[in-house]
């Protein structure tokens, strides 16, 4: 008896260090993405014995969850996949391992992904050739509408005899406003249905993503290209003004009511239960709206309308191997997996949204799904906010101060910019920049 | 027995010491030295996520800043009239509801469990279920109220006017029996000769309640109060929940701004040092508060 229980301990022993020394631990953002992950990770484990836990954090927690493990040089995980502006503070702290070395000894390109993704998710200084992450989750800030509203004879032709032209997938952010007043407070099936839903969430990054949607469309710089951190006058330039003026006009005439501190879920849960005939939300979360529609709703999708320019608010990760993980081989193997091109197919396949140029390529690609087209022209355009290893201090005055203007209705869109300047300095002061 | 003979030649000081000693080391562990770390971070440039920038002293430096910053007096202002607001109401209804139930009458002791109850929920729960109950569409608090008076939609969290009232609201909802309880306590304990004394003095109900009842009760009110607006200046989880601070700023209480410059902009020592502010301010207040209430206890 007695040495059968030494035997089932010694088993039970090697069985638990086995798989301590087998296992990596992922953290990313709790949302439909990590679900797809999670399920083509299962190849990953099965193909090389090693098991990878997951831990999703809820979307508001995200960032303050991640950074704070990050700063205190936790062990927690072994890979992040942290967003796109985090990849500043990643580098220049030392919390990323860089990645250089490593893709030149397995044979990884950087040519082989979408070069916005490269610069945006996996470089630092922006622009050089410094990898401390691998694109993962290409996404951007794009458009869903109920296409089967905006297919009723009635209400098309009631549309072009009010705008004349037709009512269809907006060319601008005029037209945008216009079909959104349309729906505004409308009967449609006895029920009220309003114009948008549209990022206004204050406690994290939501109406600055929102906003910025606009901005960049408008033409906004965040700096003078020729003397890095001048913003004054192309931050605050006419047209940013303009747009965030537009944005609050956007938010007063064709939001839902009680719209005023939502992101992704709320846009998500106005437009699920049918209040809204747009929304205003990430592509990771098409292949969900998508899939899910029923009852009648047919959902369409475009990329953020351009004004005077093209251009889309950038979304998305690098997964990168955290410096603190004691298992930094073994998450260095999972990132050779996942940047294998059949593997990263099956990533598109299963919802998520690769970056490697073999599928983003394939000429069956445009047509693979309604949002397909839409997600390759967006990712064309994409511009994303500071990058800088202080992005948390940039972006909090910029929440603050447009919550207030567009949400409060305090003061002007051009004081709100001029308060965001005059913080933005005083954070780049304390970090030397200025 | 070994114990006993152990303990048997300390002196009733040390003894007392021994029992003391670990609060006192745990006290000293983590409240007098995190304080102390805080006022020295406080005259320093230090920013707890800059990993190996080593903080230089600033003297006054972040005092001055804190002082001088226009938004953090408006942060002060939002505090300070939600805790007058908080305060005045709870005061006011937790009198009135601690005068009813003092009174013996069927369910009584069923209605003050039922009145309890929302003070012993989680702040942060609280902060969650209020925002659907304010929805403007769905929420039950705007069928009320157009129930009793149609005002058509309106949006308790996203306006800037009404959202410092809604978290007034919710704070008085919830804390309300908390200064009940106490008042209670403080009814209950005015002996009833004196009210008998007055009846054959004549006096009317109001004079008994204005010269017997108020003063009586007055010590445990001040009491209750003084708790209540300590908590309420440091009230975070449940405005968090509900508003965020927002609309733009309007229910961003200074303990809401402070969290952000800590650990979000982790302004460390600009921090530190408005945490230092903070803690003076509601340390002087509570000991002029606590000299004025025993002033009024002495009378």
């Amino acid at each position: 008896m007695k040495k059968i229980m030494i035997l089932l301990f010694v088993s039970l022993f090697s069985f638990s260090v086995n798989s301590n020394a087998k296992s990596i631990t992922l953290g990313w953002a709790a949302w439909d993405p990590a679900n797809a992950l999670q399920e083509l990770t299962k190849e990953f484990t099965a193909e090389t014995g090693i098991e990878v836990n997951f831990e999703f954090v809820p979307w508001p927690n995200f960032a303050d969850r991640m950074l704070n493990e990050l700063n205190n040089k936790g062990k927690t995980f072994d890979l992040l996949i942290g967003d796109s502006q985090w990849i500043g503070a990643g580098a220049v702290y030392g919390h990323y391992v860089k990645l250089n070395d490593f893709f030149d000894k397995e044979g990884i390109s950087m040519s082989d992904f979408s070069p916005a993704t490269v610069y945006a998710y996996s470089t630092w200084p922006k622009g050089s050739e410094n990898y401390y992450a691998l694109p993962a989750m290409g996404d951007a800030l794009a458009w869903a509408y109920r296409k089967d509203w905006f297919d009723r004879p009635e209400l098309k032709s009631e549309f072009k005899k009010k705008h004349g032209y037709d009512l269809g997938v907006p060319a601008n952010w005029n037209q945008l406003y216009d079909m959104c007043t349309f729906f505004q407070g409308r009967e449609i099936d006895g029920q009220k249905r309003y114009g948008a839903a549209i990022n206004t969430e204050r406690g994290s990054e939501g109406i600055t993503m929102g906003v910025t949607a606009a901005m960049y469309a408008w033409g906004m710089e965040y700096e003078n290209p020729n003397k890095p951190y001048d913003m004054e006058g192309y931050f605050n330039s006419p047209q940013a003004v303009e747009a965030v003026e537009f944005y609050r006009k956007l938010y007063e005439d064709c939001a839902p009511p009680g719209h005023s501190d939502a992101y992704m879920v709320a846009n998500l849960d106005a437009y699920k239960s049918g209040q809204v005939a747009f929304q205003m939300n990430w592509y990771a979360f098409w292949p969900g709206v998508s899939k899910e529609d029923s009852d009648g709703r047919v959902s369409g999708f475009f990329a953020n309308p351009k004004q005077n320019v093209a251009a889309a608010t950038l979304g998305g990760q690098g997964i990168s191997v955290v410096k603190y993980s004691d298992k930094q081989d073994l998450a260095l193997e999972y990132i050779k997996w996942f940047a294998r091109p059949d593997v990263q197919q099956k990533w598109w396949d299963l919802g998520g949204y690769s970056c490697h140029n073999d599928v983003l390529n394939s000429p069956s690609f445009p047509t693979s799904t309604v949002y397909a087209q839409g997600f390759l022209d967006s990712m064309g355009i994409v511009k994303d906010f500071w990058q800088e290893p202080t992005f948390v201090e940039l972006m909090l005055p910029m929440q603050e101060a447009i919550h207030d203007y567009v949400v409060n209705g305090k003061g002007t869109a051009k004081e709100a910019l001029d308060k965001i300047i005059e913080e933005w300095v005083e954070v780049f002061e304390a970090d030397g920049k200025l | 027995m070994s114990v006993k003979k152990k303990f048997k030649g300390l002196s009733d000081k040390a003894v007392s010491w021994l029992f003391i000693g670990p609060t006192v080391l745990l006290l000293l562990a983590i409240n007098i030295y995190p304080l102390v770390y805080a006022i020295k971070m406080s005259f320093t440039n230090f920013y707890a996520n800059k990993i190996g920038r080593e903080p230089q002293f600033v003297g006054l430096k972040n005092y001055i800043k804190v002082l001088n910053k226009e938004a953090i007096w408006e942060k002060m202002q939002v505090t300070a009239s939600f805790m007058f607001w908080t305060l005045l109401l709870q005061a006011i209804i937790g009198l009135g509801l601690a005068l009813l139930l003092n009174r013996k009458f069927k369910g009584n002791e069923l209605l003050t469990t039922l009145i309890v109850l929302p003070m012993m929920l989680s702040p942060a729960v609280v902060g969650v279920f209020w925002t659907y109950l304010y929805n403007p569409q769905v929420g039950l608090f705007n069928y009320v109220v157009n129930f009793f008076y149609d005002l058509g939609s309106f949006d308790m969290i996203g306006s800037s006017t009404l959202a410092p009232w809604a978290i007034v609201i919710v704070d008085t909802w919830m804390w309300t029996p908390f200064t009940m309880l106490i008042c209670l306590a403080g009814l209950r304990s005015v002996p009833n000769y004196l009210y008998e004394a007055a009846e054959v003095d004549r006096a009317s109900k109001w004079q008994q309640f204005i010269y017997i009842t108020l003063p009586s009760v007055l010590p445990f009110l001040l009491l209750a109060l003084l708790f209540r607006g300590i908590e309420n200046f440091k009230m975070f989880d449940m405005v968090v929940e509900l508003t965020s601070g927002g609309p733009g700023s309007a229910t961003e209480l200074a303990s809401i701004n402070l969290k952000r410059e800590a650990f979000e902009k982790w302004k460390t020592g600009y921090s530190s040092a408005f945490a230092v502010i903070l803690f003076v301010t509601i340390f002087g207040f509570g000991n002029v508060y606590v000299k004025v209430m025993n002033k009024i206890k002495e009378r």
